[in-house]
């Protein structure tokens, strides 16, 4: 395989060395991320800067829709076709490392010391060793959005600071027509977007659980706490009256975005793509806490890392372009153009963004945020949507429900972690 | 060395010479690859990394996955709701077309239409009709009668027939143009007998239209069972946040191959359930065939 591998990568180089031999020294390196308004928007800055200081260097930017990217990542990068740096989830880098698909930043260039003493302890997922793997630019946390207008409308001073006041105040937000149906949610639900978060990390701490054990080899929310914050999640919609719909409007975002919903839990990479939104006048404050003032948040991120494609001088390109990514000011222009927060405290707990109106409930709640090491995030998520629907469309108790999510996630973290 | 060749041994290789495209081509693209997928079947491979022998291991994993099984039952849900009627349907369309002749063409271009449209854009479509109030046209002229909405799409029971007329009415212009075509080619005299002998037009129907019609309705029956099987462009797209969902209540075959392969990253046990589906797929045309073969 290996060595299949290599020729296939010197195949692809001697090919591309003749497409590009009239190019003279220019060496060209390929970026690879999923396509996200600003997330693309903001690389372009971040080229742009980098090539005005690396002239001899240009770097080309491919993204196609999140759905297909780790397939075709997958496929390329064996094939010796696909990018040079690539961005991924930080959940997926067991799986590119043991493929062989990324190779360990240069301990010279990325030294490991610095690094842990730079950047959140979260990063340190991407060390083996004395070598790092991989480095994010941005992490990333969740907040509560809600639409400053209905607030005024109907009276709502200010935010919620408690789970209880999040209840009353959806319900206060709540519009039915005639034939009871909801015309207007109190605030967003749905599993399949960030609510998996909320509820794993959130709502299972806050009601004294600790979602995972061992770390997160074991799953530990098949217990009081885990029913607790299962139930106050499914109260959301199936109690008396019901302050939301699984499903509203399709998808939680557009819903919120339209207008038709008091609240929303989303991350911080939301910012970017609410801010052009006509007519909506939007707000966003801290995850609710719990009646002892707990707070809890799920913080996550994307790393760059180099793949195993880039060798000679394109790997130095390569290096000298993570070198650029990672620094304080790209992280202020990824701030500024996505809203993901920096990945290092220096840039991003000033005061200034700390007390950000938009960005301080993020950078705030990074303090108290826990990161899911996932062995199958999409599948994991899966498992809770199906949770829900258990009890929703089934009339299934709660707490079976939770039990049998938690029997299939705890296999497929078995099956994960065996080999 | 070709001087010396008869006649017909010179056709044999001028017929061979141009066969051998398409042969190559049927060779690399459809037989390799399907001969590849079931070798792969009794692997395990993820993409990446080597591929291993796991022997039956994916079989018996098939075997003992209540997913599979629900999914095994969709699939014949979709085929057998799906194919009678998609061609009830179609016939009555088909029969009573042919007889209007006042704006016939525009009509039958408008039963065609569906057909013409891409699948992904009219599963967005009816995804929108289907949704809840305030955005779904269905529920809310619903709730304009003041009649509560219906779960059309986030219910067990209700999301694959929702799935499925969709895909039934984008077949339908196709198989009402070959039902119209296999109306045209019945001979006008066997009509003409029957109204001398004054018989009814049901027993017109019964008698010579659909024994006539035989040929059309296999060809249709196939063709669409094939295509209900197969179905997965309208499952994915209705219910992308979801896929094959709620609860794998709309997932077929094909959408569990495509999950099992492109998500979990799995190609053994998507490569079995491939296997499985061919196989599905043979056995019901060859039963089609044989039960619609005339004496």
């Amino acid at each position: 395989m290996k060595t299949h591998f290599r020729r296939l990568a010197l195949a692809g180089l001697t090919t591309s060395a003749v497409l590009f031999s009239s190019a003279a020294s220019a060496v060209e390196i390929e970026y690879w991320q999923y396509f996200f308004d600003a997330r693309v928007e903001a690389m372009e800055t971040l080229i742009k800067n980098f090539e005005a200081a690396n002239p001899d260097i240009t770097v080309k930017m491919t993204h196609f829709p999140y759905a297909d990217y780790r397939t075709k990542v997958a496929a390329a990068i064996p094939a010796g076709e696909g990018p040079d740096v690539v961005q991924l989830f930080y959940g997926w880098l067991n799986d590119y490392v043991d493929a062989e698909l990324i190779q360990p930043l240069p301990a010279d260039s990325f030294p490991a010391d610095k690094i842990d003493a730079e950047f959140f302890p979260m990063v340190q997922a991407m060390k083996d060793g004395d070598a790092y793997w991989a480095l994010p630019t941005a992490v990333r946390s969740l907040a509560l959005f809600y639409n400053q207008r209905l607030f005024d409308e109907a009276g709502i001073g200010s935010p919620p600071e408690t789970l209880d006041e999040l209840m009353e105040v959806a319900r206060a937000l709540t519009k039915t027509d005639a034939a009871g149906n909801i015309t207007q949610v109190g605030i967003t639900a749905g599993m399949t977007a960030q609510d998996h978060h909320w509820w794993r990390e959130g709502l299972v701490r806050q009601f004294g659980g600790e979602p995972y054990a061992d770390d997160y080899k074991t799953v530990n929310y098949n217990n009081e706490a885990g029913v607790a914050a299962l139930g106050f999640y499914t109260d959301m919609f199936l109690g008396d009256p019901p302050v939301t719909a699984i499903g509203f409007m399709d998808e939680p975002q557009a819903a919120f975005k339209a207008g038709r919903a008091g609240m929303h839990i989303d991350g911080s990479f939301r910012i970017g793509s609410l801010n052009g939104t006509r007519g909506l006048k939007w707000g966003v404050t801290e995850l609710p806490a719990n009646a002892d003032g707990t707070r809890s948040n799920y913080s996550s991120y994307w790393v760059n890392a180099i793949t195993t494609k880039a060798e000679g001088e394109k790997y130095d390109a390569s290096v000298k372009f993570m070198e650029y990514v990672t620094s304080d000011e790209a992280m202020q222009i990824w701030l500024d153009v996505v809203g993901e927060l920096p990945a290092k405290p220096s840039v991003g707990l000033t005061d200034a963004n700390k007390n950000d109106e938009t960005f301080g409930p993020f950078i705030r709640g990074l303090a108290y945020a826990n990161t899911t090491k996932f062995a199958n995030e999409s599948d994991q998520r899966q498992l809770m949507v199906e949770m829900v629907e258990r009890i929703q469309l089934e009339n299934m108790d709660p707490a079976e429900s939770l039990a049998i999510a938690a029997e299939a996630e705890q296999k497929l973290l078995d099956e994960y972690y065996a080999d | 060395m070709y001087q010396k060749l008869t006649i017909r041994q010179k056709q044999i290789v001028w017929a061979w010479a141009f066969l051998a495209v398409p042969v190559l081509f049927y060779c690399v693209i459809r037989f390799y690859p399907t001969a590849n997928a079931m070798l792969i079947s009794f692997q395990d491979w993820n993409l990446l990394g080597d591929r291993t022998w796991a022997g039956f291991e994916n079989y018996q994993k098939l075997w003992n996955d209540p997913v599979f099984w629900k999914v095994f039952r969709n699939t014949f849900v979709y085929l057998l709701l799906g194919t009678p009627v998609s061609l009830v349907l179609s016939f009555v369309i088909a029969y009573h077309l042919d007889k209007l002749r006042f704006m016939h063409g525009f009509l039958r271009m408008l039963y065609f239409l569906p057909f013409m449209t891409s699948a992904v854009a009219m599963a967005w479509v009816w995804r929108w009709f289907y949704q809840d109030v305030p955005i779904g046209l269905f529920n809310n002229i619903l709730a304009g009668f003041g009649i509560p909405q219906i779960s059309f799409l986030n219910s067990t029971t209700n999301a694959l027939p929702a799935v499925l007329a969709p895909a039934v009415w984008a077949g339908l212009g196709f198989q009402v143009i070959i039902f119209m075509a296999g109306l045209r080619a019945i001979p006008t005299s066997y009509y003409e007998a029957a109204k001398i002998d004054g018989v009814g037009w049901f027993t017109v129907l019964t008698q010579i239209t659909l024994p006539l019609l035989r040929p059309t309705i296999i060809f249709i029956v196939v063709f669409s069972s094939i295509g209900f099987l197969r179905i997965f462009d309208h499952v994915f797209n209705m219910t992308t946040n979801n896929p094959g969902g709620p609860l794998n209540s709309t997932k077929p075959l094909v959408l569990m191959i495509y999950d099992t392969a492109f998500n979990g990253f799995d190609m053994g046990y998507a490569a079995a359930q491939t296997v499985v589906l061919f196989t599905i797929l043979l056995i019901v045309s060859l039963i089609q065939l044989r039960l619609l073969r005339s004496e």
